[in-house]
């Protein structure tokens, strides 16, 4: 049971080692940027599931229960700058692609190793 | 105005970012650069001359009290860094001028110099913070600008190398995260001294963890061997002012996050009784000065082979680190400010070949010394700091590191960091000879580098000899600070 209770961290793993292994399987820059996404994203899920207390309302205070029981905010407030920085990550990850695209005409990984090896700089 | 210099630190490059940016032409942008950088710097001496007199500043953004709110935390290990970052900030960007010029369109040049400052602005801010989620933040404040200046490098290459150091710098950074957040479930608070506190106290898995993730993800930043991949190419061929100016701070930077997550967050007991941590570092450290070092020899393209040496000195940090003595610390502290002149000041040189030359490969220097004295007097200079020959920074610190060494009886590591100055005396020399030895055959317009570059440039070496000489100041100020990051003397 107490394997079961846990099961947001189960989550929480499964998505970091789907992200972590696309990011290392596949030369596909897009994809590996799509890996990455999955592989942050987990990392929102922990933290969020994180401040979640058991019968916690959400954290607004309402006039007369200042005895009620809530989910912690900050975790979330934290992911939230986290979200800003993964989509900027995001946004030049793309930005290169796009000029790695216009420069080298191919966006496989192995064929642009294979073209930066044959020129000695 | 003088309470507020912990923000301002930050706020000022911050600030001069944007205009940087919207001012379209590049003269101004680069004018507001120099002039940001250099109130840095005035700030971080400010700041280090305040905490040697009156010991640790405590800042509270926003006047929110330091558990809840964001506190800035001045002591001396992070005066000390401030001003190396600063300093080279300061140095380097007069330096861009000509070089930006050179290397980087006339449309991007007002971008660049955003980015430059930003990148600044991050580097100054995870120095300051006493906060470790605020510290993440301006990590990748830092890192998404470097990838960005990299990609402004000249060769195609570039681009894969930001894309590379791009993935690679996520996962470390989201490693670093991961670490925070484990952190933070176990003690419910994200201020170091806080950390500090209530740490010892809990314990459990969840704080081994958390420690792994942290050591992990801050080890890819700091291209510790086996994770350097990314390091090489990234120099290699990003522009010339921005490989000088990323060598000397953004791992120096890194290293210092190492000191204090190990030291100040989770404190010695736990990281080298509990954890061992030492023999963790140890192997790779020594690992990466020997593996390293060899491989700069067999390089031909000397930015990266310079980068190569820089993987190799981060292993002399490192080996500092991993002796847990105030020697050895005062060791790894010196080299972090010793390489950033040694550094800045073989970077700065091979920005000024690229600038005359076009091209940092060893075949289009033969010769050169005739040519571009002052130069290649430069790079040797810095090549015999980088060795070790006495009078030099480079000496005084691994002085100290073989002296922290033979202090803990370990004679072997003593023995490697003496073989890793042999294979620096190695690819300095190679480097050295086809300037000096070589008949040159190449344009017969090529002549010594302008004022503009020479002047950054020999500012650095003339540090490298005086506080190699004279190196009462950097020594008192890391010995200082070993002593505060291990908890004892004064």
């Amino acid at each position: 049971m107490r394997i079961l209770g846990l099961y947001n961290y189960w989550i929480f793993i499964f998505l970091m080692m789907v992200g972590f292994y696309i990011l290392i399987s596949r030369r596909n820059l897009v994809k590996k940027i799509l890996g990455l996404n999955i592989f942050q994203t987990s990392v929102f899920i922990f933290y969020i599931s994180m401040g979640k207390i058991t019968g916690g309302t959400p954290p607004i205070l309402v006039e007369g229960s200042e005895e009620v029981i809530y989910s912690n905010p900050l975790p979330h407030v934290l992911i939230l700058t986290a979200i800003v920085v993964g989509v900027s990550t995001t946004a030049v990850a793309l930005a290169l692609v796009v000029r790695i695209k216009e420069a080298y005409g191919t966006i496989e990984g192995d064929e642009i190793s294979a073209m930066d090896n044959q020129i000695p700089f | 105005m003088i309470n507020h210099l912990p923000i301002l630190q930050v706020i000022v490059p911050l600030m001069a970012a944007p205009v940087a940016a919207l001012v379209r032409k590049r003269g101004v942008a680069w004018f507001i650069t120099v002039l940001a950088t250099w109130a840095s710097l005035a700030i971080a001496v400010l700041l280090l001359l305040d905490v040697r007199d009156g010991g640790t500043i405590r800042y509270a953004l926003g006047g929110w009290a330091a558990p809840w709110g964001i506190e800035y935390r001045v002591d001396t290990v992070s005066a000390y860094v401030l001003v190396i970052v600063a300093g080279i900030g300061a140095i380097v960007t007069p330096y861009a001028l000509l070089s930006v010029r050179r290397e980087i369109g006339v449309k991007q040049a007002p971008l660049f110099y955003s980015a430059l400052l930003l990148c600044l602005c991050g580097l100054l801010g995870i120095t300051i913070t006493g906060d470790v989620f605020n510290l993440f933040v301006f990590l990748e404040i830092s890192s998404i600008s470097a990838y960005a200046l990299i990609a402004m490098g000249p060769d195609r290459r570039a681009l894969h190398a930001a894309y590379k150091y791009l993935i690679m710098g996520s996962i470390g950074a989201t490693f670093i995260v991961i670490g925070i957040g484990m952190m933070y479930m176990m003690t419910g608070t994200l201020n170091m001294a806080d950390l500090a506190r209530l740490l010892p106290s809990v314990g459990g898995r969840t704080v081994t963890v958390a420690f792994a993730f942290l050591a992990v993800g801050i080890s890819l930043k700091l291209a510790l061997f086996p994770l350097h991949q990314w390091l090489p190419d990234a120099y290699a061929y990003a522009p010339s002012t921005v490989t000088a100016f990323l060598a000397s701070t953004a791992t120096k930077v890194a290293f210092y996050v190492l000191l204090r997550v190990v030291f100040s967050v989770f404190g010695v007991v736990f990281a080298f009784e509990t954890m061992s941590l030492h023999w963790a570092l140890l192997p790779l450290a020594i690992v990466a000065v020997l593996f390293a070092s060899l491989t700069a020899v067999y390089q031909g393209n000397v930015k990266r082979l310079l980068a190569y040496s820089s993987v190799a000195q981060i292993g002399y940090m490192i080996l500092g680190v991993s002796l847990a003595t105030v020697t050895g610390l005062t060791a790894g502290l010196l080299h972090l400010f010793n390489h950033a002149v040694i550094k800045g000041a073989l970077f700065l040189a091979m920005g000024a070949v690229m600038y005359r030359v076009g091209s940092v490969r060893i075949e289009a220097m033969q010769g050169l010394a005739k040519r571009m004295p002052w130069t290649m007097a430069a790079f040797v200079a810095g090549g015999f700091s980088l060795i070790g020959v006495p009078l030099t920074v480079g000496f005084v610190s691994k002085w100290y590191l073989v002296l922290g060494a033979i202090e803990n009886d370990m004679w072997l590591v003593a023995f490697f960091v003496l073989v890793g100055s042999l294979l620096a005396v190695a690819y300095i020399w190679k480097v050295a000879e086809a300037a000096y030895f070589k008949d040159y055959i190449g344009d017969l317009d090529v002549r010594e580098a302008p004022l503009g570059l020479l002047v950054p440039m020999w500012a650095l070496v003339v540090a490298n000899f005086y506080f190699g000489v004279d190196a009462n100041l950097t020594v008192g100020v890391a010995r200082q600070a070993a002593e505060l990051l291990l908890g004892v003397g004064p």
